[in-house]
């Protein structure tokens, strides 16, 4: 009955969906970081001419999903799903996002997982026959994070030295049952690991243990080699807690070393801005 | 996973991985610039008193002009910048507790007036606020039973 399910968490894809198309909008911080010019837009202004940083934020995911039906060449109703999610209360970024698309659509929160999530359960929709294109969105916005989760930007308080940084932005990508790849070919799902960190300012002490027990989940499932990817890249686990992933994983005998990288890591010009930390 | 810390040894990790504030550092700028803000305070209740005014009146102006010195900050955008170099030597003083007020108020403007700003204006300076008075109360009582 599992025949696509390998080991306790892992799938193996059957018909392998592709990535047909993706695009990217984001924030003025990101848009000068070092990963600048792979995005498709980088806006200047955090309001993006809204009202409100939660329109913003809508506006962003509007963007880009109708950027990244354009760059696959397709009408939006060639499109079966819209898996999408962010970090607001009931998701509205997604749902008012993509209200006037009129396609078929999931909400999720998985925070930093999210596009990972969402990419995970179209790869299923499409490889078990139930669509053949999908959709996958999510945005986040610092300041619409900030205010839902932590304290009002004008607050005159000090951020501690593991504090994270929110990207400003919205990503997006179109999974089809045809196309030239890159392909998902294997899916691990996470599991809940809580090792008791309550500090909300050290969210990638608080993330590494369920990263590290993925990946150890992964190599475990399918009998790849340690070496066998090019890159293993995590949501967003900051400086801290790109360390204690590594940490972890090396004493369950899995040295990635060069190979790890981190989202967080990877989108900010740590020097420029001392303050992102990510 | 083969190799599993317990909660107790993966906090004690933790907290040997992350970087610590620099105390030091921290420190001696929040006494500079709690230092200054109270001798800005000082001068004006100093000006205040040279104008004629007897000493309760003359504090009570003196956390007036150093509440609107906090909140004309706040609304320039600069206390945050403050809050950021100098921490508790501008949370502490009044203009802090101005910011803590005024922050929420600018955040929330957006939710409306009544259920943005008339009910998110006190999320930070709330607690203060109730366990404040309920102290003041609690030693009001004490200070009736001694008396009495």
């Amino acid at each position: 009955m599992f025949e696509k399910k390998t080991g306790r968490q892992t799938f193996q894809m059957k018909n392998s969906p592709a990535i047909i198309a993706t695009a990217s909008i984001v924030g003025p911080k990101e848009g000068r970081g070092p990963l600048a010019g792979y995005f498709d837009q980088s806006v200047d202004d955090e309001f993006w001419g809204e009202k409100s940083w939660e329109k913003a934020e809508s506006k962003f995911m509007r963007e880009v999903l109708a950027k990244v039906v354009t760059k696959a060449s397709m009408p939006m109703d060639a499109l079966d799903f819209v898996i999408a999610g962010d970090l607001l209360n009931q998701c509205i970024a997604a749902s008012f996002g993509i209200r006037e698309s009129n396609v078929p659509f999931y909400g999720i929160y998985g925070a930093c997982s999210t596009i990972g999530e969402a990419m995970q359960l179209g790869a299923m929709l499409i490889d078990g026959g139930f669509a053949s294109n999908v959709a996958c969105l999510t945005s986040s916005h610092f300041c619409s994070a900030e205010k839902q989760f932590r304290f009002p930007l004008e607050l005159g308080s000090q951020r501690p030295p593991t504090a994270h940084w929110t990207v400003t932005g919205s990503g997006g990508v179109i999974l089809s049952a045809e196309g030239d790849g890159p392909y998902i070919t294997r899916i691990t799902t996470g599991k809940i690991v809580d090792m008791g960190i309550k500090d909300q300012n050290n969210m990638g002490a608080a993330m590494a243990p369920a990263a590290a027990d993925t990946i150890y989940a992964h190599f475990e499932d399918t009998g790849l080699p340690h070496d066998y990817y090019d890159m293993i890249v995590t949501g967003d686990l900051g400086v801290v807690g790109k360390r204690i992933l590594d940490d972890l994983l090396s004493s369950n005998g899995i040295r990635v070393g060069s190979i790890l990288n981190d989202c967080g890591i990877m989108i900010y010009d740590m020097k420029q801005y001392n303050d992102t930390r990510n | 996973m083969q190799h599993v810390m317990t909660k107790e040894e993966y906090r004690k990790y933790v907290d040997k991985v992350s970087p610590n504030s620099k105390t030091l550092r921290n420190t001696l700028r929040a006494f500079m610039v709690g230092g200054i803000i109270c001798v800005i305070g000082q001068f004006f209740l100093n000006s205040f008193k040279n104008m004629g005014l007897d000493k309760e009146t003359a504090s009570s102006v003196t956390a007036m002009v150093m509440i609107l010195l906090g909140v004309t900050l706040t609304a320039l955008n600069l206390y945050d910048d403050l809050g950021r170099f100098a921490g508790a030597g501008s949370i502490v003083p009044i203009t802090g507790f101005a910011n803590s007020i005024a922050s929420p108020a600018i955040e929330y403007k957006s939710e409306g007036y009544v259920l943005g700003i008339g009910a998110r204006m006190f999320l930070i300076a709330g607690p203060v606020l109730v366990y404040g008075i309920s102290a003041s109360i609690v030693a009001g009582i004490i200070h009736y039973l001694l008396r009495s």
